[in-house]
């Protein structure tokens, strides 16, 4: 293997005005990000988002429609020979020939990457052990489960010992007890190791455990970058929701007291983002009695990166209920970026 | 060096995945069998121009039969490989398309042999006597015709995306391949758009230079080494025109 860590940039990802057009779809528009060396960078969006094509251009099997990247310090269009070499990836889809014993599927990667021979040996027996896969490395594949299929495409991912590694959606569709032995494996990968790590998910739960840092995209474009703690903290605060019949008298007189940032409200209910929830939930009640609102009940919710999503890509995920009477307190108090 | 080793992993994986199904190797050979000895042996009364029987004539063709199937499906199974995502673990990695469609041509023209080797046994039922150098002659033009056939069958998958295509490709590239090739029948006595067919045919020079090596006599009026030219120019010119059907990105 050639060495690929004597290159001068300082990212392990830098995208300029990154575009990818089909048709008349703008996929992926005018992305402009860096990721550093080290990081576990999570790309968070819902499905459509054009993730998979982020990863696809970055990973150099589909051109940009315009705008470039380097990854590794390579340029994806004239140097994509350099990137293959440096970068391991783990498809959404499942891309292991079945009909192989992991075994070979990994010899078979060995050969296509130019591992010396004297070294594969090495490299399969230390990453079957990462993935925990010792013991099943000589049954045929398509005797694996699901998350045994995964955590040997990790394993695989990694035999070449790339400097970048692309997870693309990597615990869609497994059960919650194999998505946490993937998750502790990348853990430990990204503690033990240098490997920058790029992932692609809709679970905000994967993004908040596994990521440095979090960038939201929506429709191609992206909406926030930055920690998860950061981007929670940005919300200034917590969510309470309360559920009333006259939504939209409390609603008002809580917009004149200017005590909330950030209200939505719908047929029945009110959420609120508010510094201090329960703080601030004696003086709601008193208010509530005060205009002769009922309420029937009161809820307080400290952010997750849930929240963060839904707070910067809500009003495209709501264009249906535009018309609703409520909104212009939507508006209330959002940060312009 | 680099790119032999990405060569040598992908014949691997065929040879591999070939000769796992043993049932597939048993239930391809079917097929020329029946030809062979039933239709072979049906039309044995049949008088040709030369002192060789039907059966005796029609060898060289059917093992020209068993390296068409076997050869271009092996190609087209790249569909499957592609639907099973597969394929792209191949396509990212580091290697040349040209290695990819080298490494698959070999593999794919291994079994190939593998399947065309198991038939010539059958000669001795059917009154061929096979000389060892007829074997040996055998075995590189066997590999030689599967590469490129494999490679037909690769181009078929760069064009189309579903097996649905099946019967498409059945009636529309693999049997007339086969019926235009001169492997029934001699092509001399044919009628002249039937010809016309066979000189397009990549497969007619295959047969004849099978029946070359089988019987040191061709029954193509062109010199063999004009007929072995053809074979290595389509080879090569398939290898080629596979390379840059690979190479081209969405």
């Amino acid at each position: 293997m050639r060495d690929l860590t004597n290159n001068p940039t300082k990212f392990a990802i830098e995208t300029t005005n990154l575009t990818k057009k089909y048709g008349d779809l703008v996929a992926v528009d005018k992305l402009s990000l860096t990721i550093d060396y080290g990081e576990v960078f999570g790309l968070l969006g819902p499905n459509g988002a054009g993730k998979t094509t982020i990863i696809s251009m970055l990973c150099t099997i589909t051109n940009p429609t315009s705008g470039t990247a380097t990854v590794n310090g390579f340029n994806i269009l004239k140097q994509s020979a350099n990137v293959r070499r440096s970068i391991g990836i783990v498809f959404q889809d499942p891309s292991i020939d079945d009909r192989l014993t992991g075994r070979e599927n990994l010899q078979l990667h060995a050969c296509l990457y130019d591992i010396p021979t004297e070294l594969t040996r090495r490299r399969v027996a230390e990453v079957l052990n990462l993935v925990g896969l010792e013991d099943r490395a000589d049954d045929p594949m398509r005797t694996y489960s699901g998350g045994m299929r995964r955590r040997l495409e990790l394993a695989r991912g990694l035999l070449h010992s790339p400097k970048v590694l692309f997870l693309d959606e990597p615990t869609l569709g497994l059960d919650p007890q194999t998505r946490e032995h993937l998750w502790t494996y990348i853990e430990n990968l990204s503690r033990s190791s240098e490997i920058t790590i790029i992932l692609t998910t809709h679970y905000m739960e994967e993004a908040d455990r596994l990521c440095s840092r979090v960038a939201i995209i929506d429709y191609g474009k992206i909406k926030v970058v930055d920690t998860p703690a950061n981007l929670k903290a940005a919300l200034k605060g917590d969510v309470i929701t309360v559920t009333t019949a006259q939504p939209e008298k409390l609603a008002t007189r809580l917009t004149e007291l200017k005590l909330t940032t950030y209200i939505d409200a719908s047929k029945d209910t009110l959420r609120l983002t508010v510094s201090n929830a329960e703080k601030l939930i004696p003086r709601l009640i008193k208010i509530t009695a005060e205009i002769g609102v009922e309420v029937s009940s009161v809820s307080v919710h400290h952010p997750t990166l849930n929240d963060v999503f839904l707070y910067y890509t809500g009003h495209e995920i709501r264009t249906e209920e535009a018309e609703s009477l409520f909104r212009k307190y939507m508006m209330i108090g959002r940060p312009t970026r | 060096m680099s790119e032999f080793k990405k060569i040598y992993g992908l014949w691997r994986r065929e040879v591999t995945r070939y000769w796992r199904e043993k049932s597939r190797i048993i239930s391809s050979l079917i097929m020329p069998v029946l030809w062979l000895l039933v239709f072979g042996g049906g039309m044995r009364g049949m008088e040709l121009s030369g002192t060789q029987s039907y059966q005796t004539f029609i060898f060289p063709g059917i093992v020209a039969m068993t390296l068409l199937f076997t050869s271009v499906w092996s190609g087209i199974s790249v569909i499957w490989d592609r639907e099973f995502g597969f394929w792209k673990e191949i396509m990212v990695a580091p290697v040349s398309r040209t290695s990819i469609v080298i490494g698959k041509a070999l593999g794919s023209g291994t079994s190939a042999l593998i399947q065309g080797s198991i038939m010539l046994p059958l000669a001795f039922l059917v009154g061929v006597h096979l000389s060892p150098l007829s074997f040996i002659i055998l075995i590189p033009t066997m590999i030689l015709i599967s590469i490129g056939l494999v490679c037909i069958g690769l181009l078929i998958a760069s064009i189309i995306n579903s097996m649905e295509a099946f019967n498409f490709i059945m009636s529309l590239v693999i049997m007339p391949m086969f019926f235009t090739s001169g492997a029934l029948f001699p092509l001399t006595s044919a009628p002249g758009w039937l010809k016309s067919f066979s000189h397009v045919n990549p497969l007619t020079y295959g047969v004849d230079a099978l029946r070359w090596a089988t019987f040191s006599q061709a029954s193509s009026p062109l010199p063999i080494q004009v007929e072995f030219l053809i074979l290595v120019l389509f080879a090569a010119a398939m290898i080629v025109a596979c390379s840059y059907a690979f190479s081209l990105k969405k």
